[in-house]
């Protein structure tokens, strides 16, 4: 007994650290240190008032948030935000959806169609705005001539409030098609041919087909989708700073766009947490949603 | 050179539950040790034991007459073959076959030769360049042999290696298995669920249930002289009839509702008290004689043809009885038959504990064999 | 098919392939084309011009941007890579308590959106004194937890046996990783490899956060500056810009897409 019990030790002395922790070492530093603390922070900082460097200077309460939601400007983010969202998420989802199920077959030439299709998902954010500017430009850009050859007047396709968030979104929908058609498409080719050829032996249409076998097997990439893009909507940063600037007017000053000037440009911290809170709590409900759903649909199948 | 011992070994994985309780079990050096019992009974669990896969949790096991508990899986000099073959799809035969081989330090010299040695043995030589997924199931199979050949670790443990093969092959492999094991002298550990292989391949058996050995002897011990009605069901098949029976006046009386006639001397030949449980195998039930006055009204409820032979069912109280004669009988499903059942061809068994109180006396077959 | 119905599937297709070529093209087009033509609406190029792109690079430093881009991008993914690896196979194959809770905790914060740690993270880059650095640039996004998801998936294809085998014979748990699960798992690296480039080459709100100065700062956020800059006028150049940055990211785009589509769709039907 007392040989084994020193064997016992001399194995525990031999092991410094479980096997597990140094593997998981990585992610679990990066995770504690750039997700879960400034997490934990904003959620803190919400609640304060804070220096101009960031520094918390005196516990507010709730008031962060009470000022957000009387601000007139950061209420007409929010409903930005939600007309936003509306315009974009619809659209691009149908739009990838029906080139996915028509460009899905075996005919010649879909190969080209499937790599123009996804391509937009390889043009950032940059890129993609310089594209459309070019097309937006008053004077020199493309639309405005063909505006201007139908006879029209030249359009403030960025510059006019009541165009420049449908001109986003439009950006928005031409970009996001790249990734939801990549999504869609691969749900598709998971597919088994037999359930098409049910329907062939019954004689269904397209119509038919499209809605009685490919949207509900592909109901989880669906869902997927649908998510993304509501969370990508609520995030768009990038194509408002390099188009719009927020303007004019405000009239594209989404939720993100605010937040990122709240914080680093005007350095009211307490103000911008608060507002990332109130984004975080949004896209959990969207991705509970999204769960909930997909277990419905799947259990139901 | 290995010879393997438990003593009341137990594996708990929770504390409170025993996969496998107070295991004895000894295996001669060169033997064919068959570990055989139903899913979940604890074998695989045992094996893995065996090979350093999961902890002891109370016992001992020696390997060599030396405490090999907290030995690791490596310096066991054991190989094992698993169910599922456990190829690396992404090596090729030869270097699934040669793997580990490197970690041992084998010189590349003598791995040659022991691949060359190997795959001559198994038919795998054209294959080695292949993917395991260029390979049939068998040949797979014989991959996985081909790896613990080389490994010429003296001591082979084998998961269920047949059970992914369909049923011709796994009667080939049987054999090969068995010839390779006697050409290399190895000993094996073997697990299946398979009472059928297990009779084919084992030198001894073990049964297991509930993680309790149930009986350990030879596969013609187990199957003469099951240790009790769980045993007895398992081994063999089609699967032994079992029944409750009573004694009374006019015989014993099965399952409350077949009478059967006893003769007196068989009568003083069986055990004490007056209910069991007994059971019959299905060749020892017998078609009975025109005009004979032991003979037992049935009615049968389906007759399966083998061609060779012909297995009937009939209804004694609420259970289906086999009966298995030899030649082909046309007998249809709702015909009345009239059969022989000898209680000394019974094994009888402990109502309550289903422990056998007292083997069958007469086994068919068994005097051609000990002629 | 009938045939009507496939010349309407062409046709459709067809327009849909114009309308999502047709930004790209424009600006390929005027990216080779005097600002004078483009003034007077003549967008189409005589012959291939290149001075737009000559200007393109010599107005920004581009050529240093796309290096960044280049080094952020590559470090950024490798690192990614083994990082989500290593989670994965410590999730997967090796047996701890409280596995489930560590495995839930980060799949939980797929949900937390980048956008409100950014502040945080912000600060604590610039307190350790690596805004404008490489480290600052990567460091917050080394743990992917799709990464991890997805390599998890994949290696839980892993028979348990394949591990088993490996002890007996006494390959280490370090040697069963390198040796069988790293190249076994080998289609999901080159997926992630593709998608973890392609957000970091892409990626705006960070590296315009944390790289205030050329030293290390990213192509996109050259974009930014490009269009900002007193050049804004100079269509043709600006679209020459907007090519080169595009230019990786769309060939990765159509050698990838294939293994692409494949990986997303394993990610979006968890």
């Amino acid at each position: 007994m007392a040989r084994k019990n020193k064997k016992e030790a001399e194995e525990k002395q031999k092991k410094p650290l479980p096997l597990w922790i140094i593997y998981l070492l990585p992610s679990m530093l990066i995770f504690t240190l750039f997700v879960i603390y400034p997490f934990v922070k904003t959620i803190v900082t919400s609640f304060f008032a804070t220096s101009n460097t960031g520094a918390l200077t005196q516990m507010v309460g709730l008031s962060n948030y009470i000022s957000l939601f009387t601000s007139e400007t950061y209420l007409h983010s929010l409903g930005t935000t939600f007309l936003y969202t509306i315009l974009t998420v619809p659209l691009t989802v149908v739009i990838s959806l029906l080139l996915a199920v028509l460009s899905s077959s075996n005919l010649p030439g879909m190969g080209v169609f499937r790599t123009i299709f996804s391509s937009t998902m390889g043009i950032s954010v940059a890129a993609g705005s310089v594209f459309w500017n070019l097309l937006f430009h008053p004077t020199a850009g493309l639309l405005n001539r063909v505006v201007q050859w139908f006879g029209g007047e030249p359009i403030g396709w960025l510059t006019d409030t009541n165009f420049a968030v449908y001109s986003i979104a439009a950006v928005s929908i031409w970009m996001n098609i790249g990734f939801s058609y990549l999504v869609l498409m691969g749900g598709l080719k998971n597919i088994d041919d037999s359930h098409y050829e049910s329907v062939e032996i019954v004689g269904g249409g397209f119509f038919y087909r499209l809605r009685k076998v490919t949207i509900p097997l592909i109901s989880p990439s669906l869902f997927f989708v649908v998510t993304i893009s509501l969370i990508n909507a609520f995030q768009s940063f990038g194509l408002i700073d390099m188009l719009t600037g927020g303007g004019p007017n405000n009239s594209t000053n989404l939720m993100v766009y605010k937040l990122y000037n709240d914080a680093f440009v005007n350095f009211r911290f307490g103000s911008a947490s608060a507002q990332g809170i109130v984004l975080f709590i949004l896209i959990f409900l969207i991705s509970r949603l999204q769960t909930k759903l997909t277990e419905r649909l799947v259990t139901y199948q | 050179m290995s010879k393997i011992e438990l003593r009341d070994l137990t594996k708990s994985y929770d504390g409170k539950v025993n996969i496998l309780e107070k295991i004895n079990l000894e295996v001669e050096e060169g033997e064919f040790y068959v570990l055989v019992g139903p899913s979940g009974c604890g074998k695989s669990t045992l094996l893995r034991v065996i090979a350093g896969l999961e902890k002891i949790t109370d016992g001992t096991l020696k390997i060599d007459g030396k405490t090999a508990n907290h030995m690791l899986p490596k310096d066991r000099s054991l190989s094992m073959v698993f169910q599922n073959y456990a190829l690396y799809p992404h090596m090729t035969v030869k270097d699934n076959i040669l793997f580990g081989l490197d970690v041992k330090k084998v010189p590349k010299e003598e791995q040659k030769r022991r691949l060359a040695e190997a795959a001559e043995m198994l038919g795998l030589t054209p294959y080695l360049k292949r993917k395991p997924r260029e390979l049939s199931g068998g040949q797979r199979q014989r991959v996985a042999l081909a790896r613990s050949v080389c490994s010429q670790a003296p001591l082979c443990l084998m998961d269920e290696p047949l059970s992914n093969l369909d049923a011709k092959l796994r009667g080939q492999m049987r054999t090969e298995i068995r010839r390779l094991q006697k050409k290399l002298g190895l000993t094996v550990i073997y697990v299946t669920h398979d009472q059928v292989e297990a009779m084919t391949m084992g030198d001894r058996i073990m049964v297991l249930q509930g993680g309790k050995i149930q009986q350990t002897g030879t596969p013609l011990e187990l199957y003469n002289e099951p240790a009790n009605t769980f045993v007895a069901g398992f081994i063999g098949s089609p699967q032994m009839n079992l029944a409750r029976a009573r004694m009374t006046d006019m015989g014993l009386i099965l399952n409350d509702s077949l009478l059967m006639p006893v003769s007196e001397e068989e009568r003083g030949r069986l055990p004490q008290g007056g209910r069991w449980q007994i059971g019959v195998r299905a060749e020892q039930i017998e078609l009975a004689a025109a005009g004979d006055p032991l003979a037992i009204p049935v009615r049968v409820v389906n007759t399966e043809m083998m061609g060779n032979e012909t297995q009937v069912l009939f209804e004694v109280g609420k259970e289906l009885f086999t009966a298995r004669w030899t030649g082909q009988y046309l007998i249809e499903a709702g015909q009345d038959l009239a059969i022989r059942l000898s209680a000394d061809s019974f094994h009888f068994f402990d109502e309550a504990s289903g422990m056998l109180t007292r083997a069958a006396l007469q086994i068919k077959g068994h005097a051609a064999l000990t002629a | 098919m009938k045939k009507t119905q496939i010349a309407i599937t062409y046709v459709i297709l067809l327009i849909a392939a114009v309308f999502m070529c047709f930004p790209v093209l424009f600006s390929l087009s005027l990216s080779f084309s005097d600002l004078s033509d483009i003034l007077r609406g003549d967008y189409i190029p005589d012959s291939l011009n290149w001075t737009n792109y000559v200007n393109a690079f010599n107005t920004q430093p581009l050529l240093h941007y796309m290096i960044n881009s280049a080094i952020t991008g590559v470090l950024s993914t490798t690192l990614q890579i083994i990082f989500a690896l290593l989670a994965a196979y410590a999730i997967v194959f090796i047996p701890f308590r409280g596995k489930k809770i560590v495995f839930m905790i980060m799949m939980a914060t797929m949900m937390i959106p980048g956008e409100v740690l950014v502040i945080s993270n912000f600060q604590t880059i610039r307190s350790w004194n690596l805004l404008n650095t490489y480290a600052g640039l990567i460091l917050p996004g080394l743990a992917s937890t799709f990464g991890i998801f997805l390599f998890r998936q994949n290696m839980m294809q892993i028979p348990r046996e394949l591990k088993e085998a490996s002890t007996v014979v006494g390959i280490s748990d370090f040697g069963f990783f390198i040796k069988v699960v790293a190249p076994m798992v080998k289609n999901t690296v080159v997926t992630l490899a593709i998608y973890f480039f392609l957000v970091s080459w892409n990626s705006y709100m960070w590296p315009l956060l944390s790289t205030t100065k050329d030293t290390v700062r990213t192509v996109q956020i050259g974009l930014r500056q490009l269009q900002n800059t007193e050049a804004v006028s100079d269509y043709g150049m600006m679209a020459a810009g907007a090519m080169i940055t595009s230019l990786p990211t769309l060939l990765l785009i159509f050698f990838g897409q294939k293994r692409l589509q494949e990986g997303m769709t394993k990610g979006a039907l968890k």
